[in-house]
């Protein structure tokens, strides 16, 4: 009959030596809203389940200098209850806060979104637009990768071996600098995005877009930093010309699969679409600053 | 008795809280999964992983040695059942085929059917046993789709399957079960006189009821064969009849014991789970417990039909329909059944037409088959034909509320499949509907409003109720169906109505097969008005027990004694003078005055009114999304006489909820392969609340005189109209004619582009 191990190490160094140590599948578990669904289902069949919450830090918001320091266990409701995460990133807010249901915020986390590893992922784009670090723990001791280094596939990450992510370091906003993200779905929530889209510009004084990243999610096997669209920002206003680019520039970034969720020329249109909306956003909340 | 004086009724007609209710709130109700029993064992049905193939082979070797396993069944375990019409359920049923769709024979018909099944003593043991119980398959050729199934050249499911209802009698097997026809007129003759004609086609998919609950049954046979059976079901003497005739035992050794019912629609009017749980408990000698997950509600169990309806109407400038076409293509699923018949009937029911010819197609595919949902067949064909009525109205320059009003059916009407309908309250929910704030608000960009209607039967027939006064002067009601949409509170009400009793002082109880006369399921909206009729007639008779037991104590005679407002009285000054008794001073003196008082009456009721509907839906549309906002949603119905108001807006709601559902994302995805890819609610999208703004339920009272309240049945006919009345707003909102369901964001967004093609920037 099937067994699976269960583990709550309370350090980073209990956790990094069991994982490092484990045999056959070990799978790291914050707030556990996928892995126990896929557990269920058949779809995992873990040998060994490492739970990360009771490890000091791994919940919790914390600012160190110019950086937001958000625990790898943190669930949703405590990003959108925080009000400095809130008024800096209203776009990482937003992504996070769509994800399931208001039981499942209180479970869902970040890291769990990012090494999932699925390209639908609602809280990736805009921590990814915001060029957010992720500190891992290993057996080698820390490092800390840019957060689009950790999904490399549908379900696979860069993580090694006896690595897990103790914490995502998220740079505080620029001034004239703000984000956004939307996500289609066909109902109005519950639902898994067909595309999402995280959007962070930074403005000079007379509204010119001076930096961008614009982040596609849900368009090709991971979450795609679309360089030409930030190309297509910067350096322009928000102009009828400057929006058609960035549609195309977003459209031609678009690798999509047609399967259950939506078609190959559904989801490449649609994130043109959610290029364009999530600029608008993230351009009035950055001139407003 | 009739009780059609609203002014008079103290009771009926108001809002108290279901009987139910806390149980339900609280999570302490007992539904199919929640029962256990000493020594139970889990059972775990093998499904088959393909659409259609042959089964040469089931080694159950490796799966009876897990630790655990106490028995397996397969088909050789049930008896073969031979070809029968059966008569037990809401549509159309064969026994042999409801045998092989609970348990394959030979062939597995569609991806999830169930092929084996285990019982162990650990829920775990079963799944590991279930896994390793090995199926060798031919796989064969498949088909899905009703035309396909149709064409030349289609894999065949069935060898035996020679089309019924054409002539001359076909000699090879085809996937057409059956071809229905009805005929009013001459239709040539109404086409000829036609100035304009309208052809168009339209598809729509099939959909799952998505109740809540998925199927669950404890089944415990004892040494002697005696069996009791606990489950979720619409019916539980519909579960003994089938249970008893496929497991090829008395109906006299089943007892049939009613759970609560976390939603049917009439998805639970057949049963699965039950026989099968049945056939490993006599194997073990231990009672089996058989619960479904999500997944296999979705591949094993049955959605109604997905169709084709093309629809041909012929009109004059004025709007006045004069030839009226109609050809329905129905997918059964893997064995005949569709509801095409009454697809068929209600498609033109609201209107009063001189010529028309309708055809129906019963076709079987590699598909789960099909089950009853809400108004089974009227949905499918009501969107072809009120969205070809908009595009009439559209061409004409006619609004559709009066392209409706000039066609309208009224009393007298002869219906295209035979009836004379009378109490028509279809005109009614036209008048309703055009005076509504709804029909008058004005719309923005993008924003548009759509119109249709819809029809129902509603059935009456079998039922029996019992009431019984307890010695204190409450009162117990024990009627025969399970309770999907609050009838318990309805029941006492009526009961409290006529015993003049507070409704708190009445109980009700679903009882189980050998605590109640037999009573037909609950589907076809009947329960209200034939069951509703019992629990009636059953308080009337207790009612003339009562004034005869205080004429007994007065020692006058019983046609000298009046009930009114719960009591006995001298029915005038030379009847004596007496006190008046109440029903509790009654009852707490019944066993001196002649025993128990209690009555039980079964009935075939006769005389269900028909139920109609005008729905108003307005919605936004985002151009570049293809998504469809519900900004208002407003659904008119003839209730006859609503019971329980909010209950009857319940249902009204919920049927225009599931409705959305169907019209914009709700389908079934098939891989190449013929299996489902979105076996759950993750991928079929059923609407969330937040998808939905408050309907506006309006009840249009109509009485049904046959009915001593004037109910009608309610719970069907709310799903009739929201695809066509949907696809009609989007039509007027963005000028997109969607044709085939479900109008989905890509596909609107598809056909907008069509429309008028997207401009790419240069690059």
């Amino acid at each position: 009959m099937p067994r699976v191990n269960y583990e709550a190490p309370t350090s980073v160094d209990d956790a990094v030596k069991i994982l490092a140590g484990a045999s056959g599948l070990a799978k790291v578990m914050s707030g556990g809203t996928d892995l126990l669904v896929q557990l269920r289902s058949g779809r995992v069949k873990p040998d060994l389940i490492v739970d990360t919450k009771r490890i000091p830090g791994l919940i919790g918001i914390r600012e160190e200098g110019d950086f937001f320091v958000v625990g790898a266990a943190t669930p949703g409701v405590m990003l959108s209850g925080n009000e400095k995460l809130d008024h800096a990133w209203p776009g990482i807010v937003e992504g996070a806060d769509l994800i399931g249901s208001t039981q499942i915020q209180g479970r869902a986390s970040l890291a769990g979104n990012l090494c999932n590893a699925s390209p639908a992922a609602d809280s990736v784009p805009a921590v990814i637009a915001a060029r957010a670090a992720v500190v891992v723990a290993g057996p080698n001791g820390t490092r800390e990768v840019p957060a689009e280094s950790i999904p490399t596939g549908p379900g696979r990450t860069s993580l090694a071996k006896g690595e897990f992510i103790v914490a995502f370091k998220i740079p505080k906003p620029k001034p004239h600098q703000c984000d956004a993200y939307l996500r289609f779905i066909p109902r109005t929530e519950m639902d898994i995005a067909v595309v999402g889209c995280g959007t962070n510009v930074t403005l000079d004084a007379s509204g010119t877009c001076i930096d961008a990243r614009v982040v596609l999610g849900a368009v090709a096997p991971t979450i795609v930093v679309v360089e030409d669209a930030a190309k297509a920002l910067i350096g322009h206003k928000l102009d009828d010309a400057t929006l058609a680019a960035l549609d195309a520039a977003a459209q031609k970034a678009c690798k999509p699969i047609s399967d259950k969720r939506g078609t190959i020329e559904y989801r490449t249109k649609v994130a043109g679409v959610l290029a364009r909306r999530t600029a608008a956003i993230a351009f009035e909340r950055a001139a407003a600053r | 008795m009739s009780y059609l004086d609203k002014e008079a009724l103290k009771v009926v007609g108001t809002r108290p809280i279901r009987p139910d209710g806390i149980d339900k709130v609280i999570g302490r109700a007992s539904f199919g999964a929640d029962y256990t029993m000493p020594g139970m064992l889990w059972g775990k049905v093998k499904r088959s992983p393909h659409a259609h193939a042959r089964i040469l082979k089931i080694d159950v070797s490796k799966a009876l040695r897990v630790p655990g396993v106490r028995a397996i069944v397969t088909a050789a375990d049930f008896p073969n059942i031979a070809n029968e019409e059966a008569f037990v359920g809401e549509g159309p049923m064969n026994f042999r085929d409801l045998s092989r769709n609970c348990m394959a024979r030979d062939k597995a018909l569609y991806d999830g059917h169930a092929v084996a099944a285990v019982a162990a003593t650990s829920n775990a043991a079963a799944e590991e046993a279930a896994e390793l119980i090995e199926v060798e398959y031919e796989v064969l050729p498949h088909v899905i789709d009703v035309e396909a199934a149709m064409a030349p050249g289609a894999p065949i499911l069935h060898d035996d399957m020679l089309t019924q209802g054409v002539e001359p009698k076909p000699t090879k097997p085809s996937n057409v079960a059956k071809k229905i026809t009805f005929t009013k007129g001459d239709i040539a003759k109404g086409f000829a006189e036609a100035e304009v004609v309208i052809e168009r086609k339209y598809t729509t998919k099939p959909v799952h009821q998505a109740y809540i609950e998925p199927h669950a049954c404890v089944v415990a046979v004892a040494n002697d064969g005696q069996t009791t059976i606990w489950s979720s079901s619409q019916g539980q003497f519909m579960v003994r009849a089938y249970c008893a005739k496929l497991l090829g035992v008395d109906i006299a050794n089943i007892r049939a014991m009613p759970a609560e019912i976390g939603g049917g629609f009439g998805g639970k009017t057949l049963v699965y789970l039950e026989p099968v749980a049945m056939a490993l408990s006599k194997k073990s000698g231990r009672p089996v417990k058989l619960v479904m997950n999500r997944e296999e509600v979705f591949r094993g169990t049955g959605p109604t039909s997905g169709g084709t309806i093309e629809v041909k109407l012929g009109a004059k400038r004025s709007g006045r329909i004069v030839a009226a076409e109609l050809v329905l293509k129905y997918q059964a699923g893997a064995f005949a059944g569709s509801p095409v018949g009454p697809g068929c009937m209600c498609a033109f029911a609201m209107y009063d037409l001189d010529n028309v010819h309708i055809t129906g197609y019963d076709v079987v595919s590699n598909r789960p088959k099909v089950a009853a949902y809400r108004a089974p067949g009227a949905p499918i064909s009501s969107f072809g034909v009120e969205s070809c009525l908009d595009e009439l109205a559209r061409e004409l320059g006619i609004d559709p509320l009066a392209l409706r009003e000039m066609n309208a059916a009224r009393d007298g009407t002869k219906t295209p499949y035979g009836p004379t309908l009378t109490n028509v309250g279809y005109l009614q929910t036209v008048e309703a509907a055009r005076n509504h704030p709804n029909a008058k608000i004005p719309l923005g960009p993008n924003q548009g409003r759509g119109i249709a209607s819809g029809f129902w039967f509603n059935i009456g027939g079998e039922s029996s109720a019992a009431v019984h006064v307890n010695e204190d002067g409450t009162v117990a009601v024990v009627e025969g169906n399970p309770d999907i949409g609050g009838s318990r509170a309805s029941m006492a009400m009526m009961a409290a109505e006529v015993l003049g009793i507070p409704y708190e002082k009445v109980r009700p109880v679903v009882g189980d097969t050998a605590s109640i006369g037999f009573t037909f399921l609950t589907g076809g909206s009947r329960v209200t008005f034939a069951t509703g009729m019992a629990v009636t007639q059953a308080a009337e008779k207790v009612v003339e027990q009562l004034k005869s037991r205080a004429a007994a104590i007065w020692d006058i005679s019983p046609e000298a004694v009046e009930w009114r407002d719960g009591k006995a009285f001298p029915a005038g000054a030379n009847a004596g003078s007496f006190e008046p008794l109440s029903l509790a001073d009654i009852a707490i003196k019944s066993g001196r005055t002649g025993g128990p008082i209690t009555a039980e009456v079964s009935i075939n009721a006769q005389g269900a009114g028909p139920g109609f509907a005008t729905h108003i839906c307005d919605v936004e549309v985002d151009r570049e999304t293809g998504h469809v906002k519900i900004l208002r949603y407003t659904a008119v119905q003839d209730v006859g006489r609503a019971i329980h108001p909010s209950y009857v807006e319940g249902q009204i709601q919920g049927g225009v909820t599931q409705g959305v559902g169907w019209a914009l994302n709700e389908e079934y995805i098939y891989d190449k392969d013929g299996r489902l890819e979105n076996a759950g609610f993750l991928d079929y999208r059923i609407p969330v609340a937040s998808d939905m703004p408050m309907i506006d339920a309006v009840m249009v009272e109509v009485p049904n005189p046959r009915h001593p309240f004037g109910a009608r049945g309610v719970g069907e006919v709310p799903i009739v109209p929201p695809m066509a009345a949907v696809a009609n707003a989007i039509a007027d909102a963005v000028g997109a004619r969607m044709r085939d369901l479900p109008m989905s964001p890509p596909k609107l967004r598809a056909e907008l582009d069509e429309l008028d093609p997207p401009r790419m920037a240069a690059e």
